[in-house]
């Protein structure tokens, strides 16, 4: 007898408390009690983000990710490369996210049926086998509420009876047949800052990350290409499969046969020579006292280099020293919360006017007895700039070949803070 | 168990919407509930007519078994349900099957016929999903089943299905590891695929049944580089492996010129230094010693084509192809992938663990490669640790003169962190960039001093350790820090940082001379409040203190190692008595004592400080070995570059530019279109995948037609011809093709000594069309491979194997053959001289004149009826139904008497001797309450009113077991007792022996082969080779082990090396053909021609099993 078996051996869907609430295995079972080396490391790792991905057990490997307060930890037997697996559980995960628009434990629990039809199709003896959302959604049919209203009555069911043809074209992440009343594509240039600021205000770090997210809904089989004023900008791009590599590379434009509804087409990055502007600055001003258990806190934000558009949608958050038991601030814009648990301090500031800058300020009070905190936390924002492409990218134009009517297009920028953090 | 109650209910209370009586909530009963009843209540929704029913009892299974519950004692009540109409029952159904089955694997039996039925669907996703089901059921008796069913599916018309197919191999391998042989040549097959969707399956399955048949790759390889990109994102990765494998073993390096000088060398690529001029000059030199390195066209293919796969979204390709760069490229390409990996940092965390592990490890090789990109692994205070740490190896690694000074100042942000295992991991790495930089070295040092006085006592504690190593470099400058650190021995009390400053003063006593003697007085008084591996160090420093300043020192020393003798540690009071031996002069102690200061103050060498990543690329970048540093199971080893380059034309193919269209196949597209315009005709790849399937059906009929050995002088020359067909290119093929014909046919001609008018006129159609053509070849081949299985010496399978795919192509030849069904008398009159020529259908009218064969079968079995032979009553086994201890002396025995049960030609009789050990008369013996599975039927005996003491009863019942080996249960009464009992069948015993002539043999045979060739070829036919153990060869007890093992009658025979027999299954009446033939010495082989697959199966099983005991 050979036991040679390679790829995804088997599932466990594991919430926080720690219990297993879902199992599935492709091949033959492996016992729930695999799971306890996985409790042994969550243990050992205190937060959960730091339980090691790649697990090795006697006689299986765990590799595990967490997913919204789930983990899926997979049970594997044999040498696969780990990104192989941790690559196909995220999209499990993202695939119940579309399906169910959580992916969380009641969610999961409350469909367990079509998850398992979902497992089913998505891995063959422990391959993948149909991962794109578009099959899927042939195969099995997103519960609705209507939908299992009239499911209920009739006692029809979620599989679909029409079986994909998606699977067998040699556009596999395209259904077939598609009809719309109104056709439209809408395009969102989402693009990032990274940034790292340091103590006195300089950019240690910055870089911009870019993602264009698209929901098309065009009917039959629309053939695209979408052309920017500046595609040099475009440093390091990474594509969804139905783009034309080889039209990129001559010509710098992106032609594809999209899949039908919400997608990301390409994240990319500007490239790092050209200097990133950094739409806020923050003045801070943390002290903790030597032996007098309390500290100081005041920090400002403020718009820099912005393009004229107003940044809104900010939010501060600071993890805290241990020693902090508590915060008295007074906040001249927006509210702000500190979780004397978990030692967050969260300022949701809103949108910042130049006129009158926003400021928190307060007396920090400190655990009596304890020594002062060596360092000052770092401090993240978040903001977003609409109708801001920070980079500068543009979208010169789209075509539609293939089909004949006439498109709505559309074409939406947005700057938001991606890691953006200021060290004190 | 909390939850799962609450789930029941609300899954119990949707059903209630629908059907009221059966909504009733399974766990409302309580805890006290049993399982027993709530599963009652889902065999009941099971049984059920309506859909509705069944589907919610199907999902509440389902649930269960999501959730880890036992839901097996429902296999009955389920597996009924799998040819169940509605699909989403079905669906479910399958996902049952597929959990339970191989625990319940005679009832999983059931379920197979389905399944055969699903594998002959025209729907090919119906086909696909039948073989997906089929193979995942764990269950060994059927892989003779399911070895059939992916040959099949291999050469099945739909790509979705061939790739299925390849998915179902590793399946089968994994079940049974002897089909390894036949499993290769299927994949040999799948390999030659053109379509992206088999490309990555196939692949996958080379991998994991035979990865070590690179042979394999050769013709395949230009191919699969170029459907690289189109094929599906997991498929990439498993290809990109593979391919790295292969030109490792296929290439040379090429960085051989280099390999010599690889630090300078890759420092030159960089122009980090300033001895580029020294560089050059040496490269020159290596340069002209060797032939200049050209790469091979065919490496250069690879690289070229994985590259824009850096580009894809998904992390793992990425990785795949980075590893492949590193692994394959020459130095000054593989920059291109730093930049698609730097991206990858910004995914998933877990995604960032593996990248880094990855980097970590290229960084140390390819320093330069990752420079520009140093930035990006700055660390965030909201990074988890674990990514923390990696990226500061990654820095670390990174450092050189030019950006020490900012890496330095960048770790100065992170002392400070709140994250303390991050700290301590920091200050390792100011220690590996001090050791390896020597310009920073003392200002590492200074900084690690300062760390002394940190509040934290980890950091501390930590800095300590770090500059006992780094003072080893140097002491003799150092001995301030000694002094300043020997200080700290009031204050700090982590144990390593004890004993780690305890060591320093002990090993450079001689620099602080003052100082040391007090350490030791201070930790004397200490001594048994230490930790172990501090009184070890304590130890340790009375000694070299004894040994350089014994004047001082010696009470101390005496003192300490009294207190260590009595210490609780065993190590301690071990190493004080060794010691005490080596460093106190008595008169006892030997000559070692003069060396002891030699021994405790030798120059020792300072500890290197590297990476824990260094040497990690032995194992192949990206896999899960490297991520663990151990060897994984089922690892393959990256070979080593070759020093000679294997022969590059292995990988010539027919096609050079495989794209191409040429005329021909746009013709044969023509041809074609309506069987492939559906699912391949869009992409021009995919088109060109005819001119491979077309050659194969020529092979088959060359390998058919030299089984057939009629004339060896045309074997060789088909043979000579199919090998070059294949390599020679597709001009030189096209040119030939015509030539070809015409020995084909000729050759066709040949054998068929009854000289037929028709066979001009084919030449002629073969002339014209091609297509035409296929169906009389195919055809042949079959009939050939099944009626001289017994003189196709080499294997029976590849015989079959290539009947099969004749077969395929058959079916895809369009169904307006009008020349098909002369030509096939023709041919089978060369074949069976006696049978009578028989209109046969062509594919498309199979199943309607399927009716038609099967009534005159049903007729036949009729008239049949009286020429059931009577048994053949040898050795009649018995069985036990009831033992004397069970039964309470009442004991029960049966056998098959093997005579047809009066009354009913459908049941099978079974021969029941009751006897009666009591003292007492036994009263009232009856069958009563039969629960037979679906369709069984029991004819219970007549009562048996009273059986006195010692007395033995003999009657007869009768039960129809449907052809199933499924037991037969009912109870067995007295007036004072029931017995629950089963009867189980062999399977030989489901048949009863019909008569046949050898002609009428051959022609059930043929028509059997033939019935399943319009259905699915091979499937009523199965073969198995065995040897027969020496007492079993001669005649005689070949026929007796046969018929003791199976109900069947013998069927005379020409061939003096066959037997034959035939039956019919009692039920039913399908006819069960059984051939043996013996080989040479003892080989045999056994085939067994049924359309009931499964009793087929048993029945080989059974026989084999009989012979060979």
């Amino acid at each position: 007898m050979c036991f040679q078996q390679k790829m995804i051996h088997s599932l466990f869907l594991i919430n926080c408390s720690g219990d297993i609430f879902l199992e599935k295995h492709w091949k033959s079972v492996v016992s729930q009690s695999v799971c306890d080396y996985f409790f042994e490391a969550q243990e050992k790792a205190i937060d959960v983000e730091n339980v090691p991905p790649v697990i090795s057990t006697p006689h299986h490997y765990l590799i595990s990710i967490y997913r919204d307060k789930i983990f899926f930890v997979s049970v594997i037997q044999t040498e696969v490369p780990p990104l192989f697996v941790i690559e196909f559980l995220h999209r499990v995960a993202d695939t119940f996210q579309d399906y169910f628009g959580e992916c969380s434990e009641t969610a999961i629990k409350d469909n367990v049926v079509i998850v398992y039809e979902l497992l089913e199709e998505m891995l063959d003896n422990g391959f993948p086998l149909a991962t794109e959302s578009n099959i899927l959604k042939e195969l099995i049919k997103p519960p609705t509420i209507l939908r299992s209203v009239v499911n209920s009555i009739t006692g029809s069911s979620n599989v679909g009876d029409t079986l994909p043809t998606g699977q067998l074209s040699n556009i596999p992440w395209r259904r077939a047949g598609v009809k719309y009343t109104n056709n439209e594509a809408y395009f969102d240039v989402i693009e990032e800052i990274d940034a790292i600021i340091d103590k006195s205000g300089s950019t240690v770090f910055a870089e911009i990350q870019g993602v264009i997210d698209s929901c098309i809904k065009l009917s039959g089989m629309p053939d695209l290409s979408l052309s920017f004023m500046n595609p040099r900008l475009l440093d390091d791009v990474s594509f969804h499969p139905c783009i034309r590599f080889k039209r990129w590379e001559s010509e710098r434009v992106l032609s594809f046969i999209p899949p039908d509804g919400n997608f990301r087409l390409i994240s990319y990055r500007v490239s790092s020579q050209n200097l990133v502007a950094i739409p806020v600055y923050v003045k801070h001003m943390i002290s903790f006292k030597e032996n007098s258990s309390s500290g100081r806190f005041d920090v400002t934000i403020g718009p820099k280099q912005n393009m004229g558009k107003t940044v809104e949608g900010v939010v501060m958050t600071v993890h805290m020293p241990k020693a902090v038991l508590n915060m008295n601030l007074t906040a001249t814009q927006g509210s702000y919360t500190f979780d004397p648990v978990t030692k967050v301090l969260t300022w949701d500031v809103g949108k910042i006017t130049p006129q009158k800058l926003p400021n928190l300020k307060g007396m920090v009070n400190l655990q009596s007895g304890a020594p002062k905190p060596e360092e000052n936390p770092s401090l993240n924002i978040q903001f977003k700039i609409q109708q801001l492409a920070i980079s500068g990218l543009k979208v010169n134009r789209l075509d539609m070949y293939g089909e004949k009517y006439k498109p709505f297009k559309g074409v939406k920028y947005i700057t938001k803070a991606g890691k953006f953090q200021v060290r004190t | 168990m909390a939850a799962s109650p609450a789930y029941g209910e609300e899954k119990g209370g949707s059903s209630s919407l629908g059907e009221p009586e059966y909504g009733h909530d399974p766990a409302s009963g309580g805890i006290f509930s049993s399982d027993y009843k709530r599963h009652d209540d889902l065999k009941e929704m099971l049984d059920s007519n309506k859909d509705s029913l069944k589907l919610e009892a199907m999902k509440r299974i389902v649930a269960m078994i999501a959730r880890g519950k036992n839901a097996s004692d429902l296999f009955p009540a389920v597996v009924k349900n799998v040819a169940c109409k509605n699909i989403e029952v079905k669906k479910l159904v399958y996902v049952y099957l597929v959990r339970y089955a191989e625990e319940q694997q005679d009832l999983a039996l059931l379920s197979i016929s389905t399944f055969q039925r699903g594998l002959k669907d025209p729907n090919q996703l119906i086909r696909a999903s039948a073989l997906r089901v089929l193979s995942s059921i764990r269950v060994p008796i059927i892989v003779p089943i399911m070895m059939l069913a992916i040959k099949e599916a291999a050469s099945d018309m739909s790509p979705y299905v061939r790739k299925t197919a390849a998915h179902a191999i590793p399946k089968l391998y994994s079940l049974d590891s002897d089909q390894k042989d036949q499993l290769i040549e299927v994949i040999e097959k799948l390999l030659a695929d053109k379509t992206t969707l088999v490309a990555g399956s196939v692949v996958m399955a080379f991998e994991e049944v035979c990865p070590e048949r690179i042979d394999l790759i050769h013709k395949n390889y230009r191919k699969l580089c170029n459907l690289l990109i189109d094929v599906e994102e997991w498929g990439q990765v498993v290809i990109i492996n593979m391919l790295t494998r292969y030109a490792r073993t296929q290439f040379l390096s090429p960085n051989q010129n280099e390999s010599l000088l690889e630090e300078s060398t890759e420092k030159a690529f960089y122009g980090s230094e300033e001895e580029d001029a020294k560089d050059a000059k040496a490269e020159a030199a290596s340069m002209a010693k060797r032939k200049p390195y050209v790469m091979d066209p065919d490496h250069r293919l690879l690289l070229r084509n994985t590259k824009p796969l850096l580009q894809s979204r998904n992390a793992a390709v990425v990785m795949a192809v980075a590893q492949l760069y590193f692994h394959l490229a020459p130095k000054a390409e593989v920059g291109v992938i730093a930049k698609a990996l730097v991206r990858l940092l910004r995914s998933h965390s877990e995604v960032q663990y593996v990248v880094l592990q990855n980097v970590a490890t290229m960084s140390i090789k390819r320093r330069g490669m990752f420079e520009p990109y140093l930035k990006s692994f700055y660390i965030r205070s909201t990074d988890p640790t674990q990514i923390k740490i990696l990226k500061l190896e990654v820095l670390t690694n990174l450092a050189n003169e030019t950006n020490i000074s900012t890496i330095l100042r960048e770790f100065q942000t992170y002392i400070r962190s709140m994250d303390k295992d991050f700290v301590a991991a920091t200050i390792q790495a100011i220690g590996r960039c001090a050791t390896n930089i020597g310009k920073v070295r003392d200002t590492c040092l200074n900084g690690l001093v300062q760390l002394l006085s940190n509040r934290d006592e980890l950091v501390v504690a930590e800095s300590v350790v770090v500059i006992k190593k780094l003072l080893q470099m140097q002491p003799a400058q150092h001995s301030e820090i000694i002094k300043h650190m020997a200080k700290l021995t009031d204050n700090i009390q982590v144990p390593m940082a004890r004993a780690s400053i305890l060591w320093l003063i002990g090993e450079y006593c001689e620099h602080v001379p003052k100082i040391a003697p007090d350490v030791l007085r201070k930790m004397a008084k200490s001594f048994t409040n230490e930790e172990d591996i501090v009184k070890l160090q304590v130890i340790n420093l009375a000694a070299k203190l004894y040994l350089t300043n014994s004047k001082q020192s010696k009470l101390l020393t005496q003192y300490v190692l009294n207190l260590a003798k009595y210490d609780q540690n065993y190590d301690i009071r071990d190493r004080a008595r060794f010691i005490r031996q080596l460093i106190v002069p008595t008169e006892k102690s030997g000559a070692l004592n003069k060396y002891a200061k030699k021994l405790f103050l030798a120059q020792k060498p300072a500890p290197i400080l590297e990476s824990s990543f260094k040497d990690r690329d032995h194992f192949q970048l990206g896999s899960l070995s490297h991520l663990l540093n151990a060897k994984a199971v089922g690892y393959q080893e990256l070979p080593d570059w070759p020093d000679e380059a294997p022969d590059p034309s292995v990988r010539n193919v027919e096609v050079p530019e495989w794209t191409k269209c040429t005329s021909r196949e746009k013709r044969k597209e023509k041809v074609e279109k309506p069987f492939y315009s559906d699912s391949e005709g869009e992409s021009g790849p995919t088109e060109s995948a005819d001119s491979e399937p077309e050659s194969v059906s020529e092979e088959s009929s060359s390998s058919s037609s030299s089984s057939n050995s009629s004339s060896g002088s045309e074997e060789e020359e088909e043979e000579e011809e199919e090998g070059s067909g294949e390599q020679s290119e597709d001009k030189e093929e096209e040119e030939k093709r015509p030539k070809r014909k015409e020995k084909e046919s000729s050759q066709k001609a040949a054998p068929g000594s009854v000289g037929s008018p028709s066979e001009e006129e084919e030449e002629e159609e073969e002339g014209a069309k091609k297509a035409k053509k296929k169906p009389p070849q195919g055809r042949k081949g079959r009939a050939e491979t099944s009626s001289e299985e017994a003189s196709a010496s080499e294997s029976s399978s590849s015989g079959s194997d290539s009947g099969s795919e004749a077969e395929a192509k058959r079916r895809k030849a369009p169904p307006s053959n009008r020349a098909g069904p002369k030509e096939i008398s023709l041919l089978d009159l060369d074949d069976f001289t006696p049978a009578p020529p028989q209109p046969i259908p062509s594919s498309s009218v199979v199943s309607t004149s399927l009716v038609t064969d099967l009534e005159g079968l049903t007729l036949t079995d009729t008239s049949l009826a009286p020429t059931l032979l009577s048994p053949a009553f040898g050795a009649v086994r018995t069985y036990e139904l009831l033992h004397r201890m069970a039964g309470e002396g009442l004991s029960v025995e049966y056998c098959f008497s093997r005579r047809p049960f009066p009354g009913d030609p459908h049941m099978v009789a079974v021969q029941i001797q009751i006897s009666n050990n009591t003292d007492a008369e036994v009263k009232n013996l009856r069958v009563s309450e039969p629960k037979p599975l679906s369709g069984m039927r029991i004819q219970e005996f007549p009562e048996i009113e009273h059986l006195a003491p010692g007395d033995t009863a003999s009657v007869v019942m009768g039960i129809d077991f449907c052809d199933s080996t499924q037991a037969a249960n009912f109870q067995l009464c007295t007036h004072t007792r029931h017995f629950y009992v089963s009867i189980q069948p062999p399977v030989g015993e489901l048949m009863a022996p019909v008569f046949m002539s050898e002609n009428e043999f051959k022609k059930e045979q043929d028509h059997l082969t033939r019935l399943g060739e319009g259905k699915l070829t091979g499937m009523s036919e199965i073969t198995e080779k065995l040897t027969l153990p020496e007492k079993c060869q001669s005649d005689h007890t070949i026929v007796q082990q046969v018929t003791s093992a199976a109900n069947v009658g013998r069927v005379p025979c020409g061939a003096d090396n066959e037997y034959r027999f035939a039956a019919k299954t009692v039920t039913s009446g399908s006819l069960v053909l059984i051939t043996l033939e013996q080989r040479e010495g003892a080989a045999a082989q056994l085939t067994v021609n049924s359309e009931k697959m499964v009793i087929g199966t048993m029945l080989v099983k059974d026989i084999i099993q009989a012979l060979v005991q």
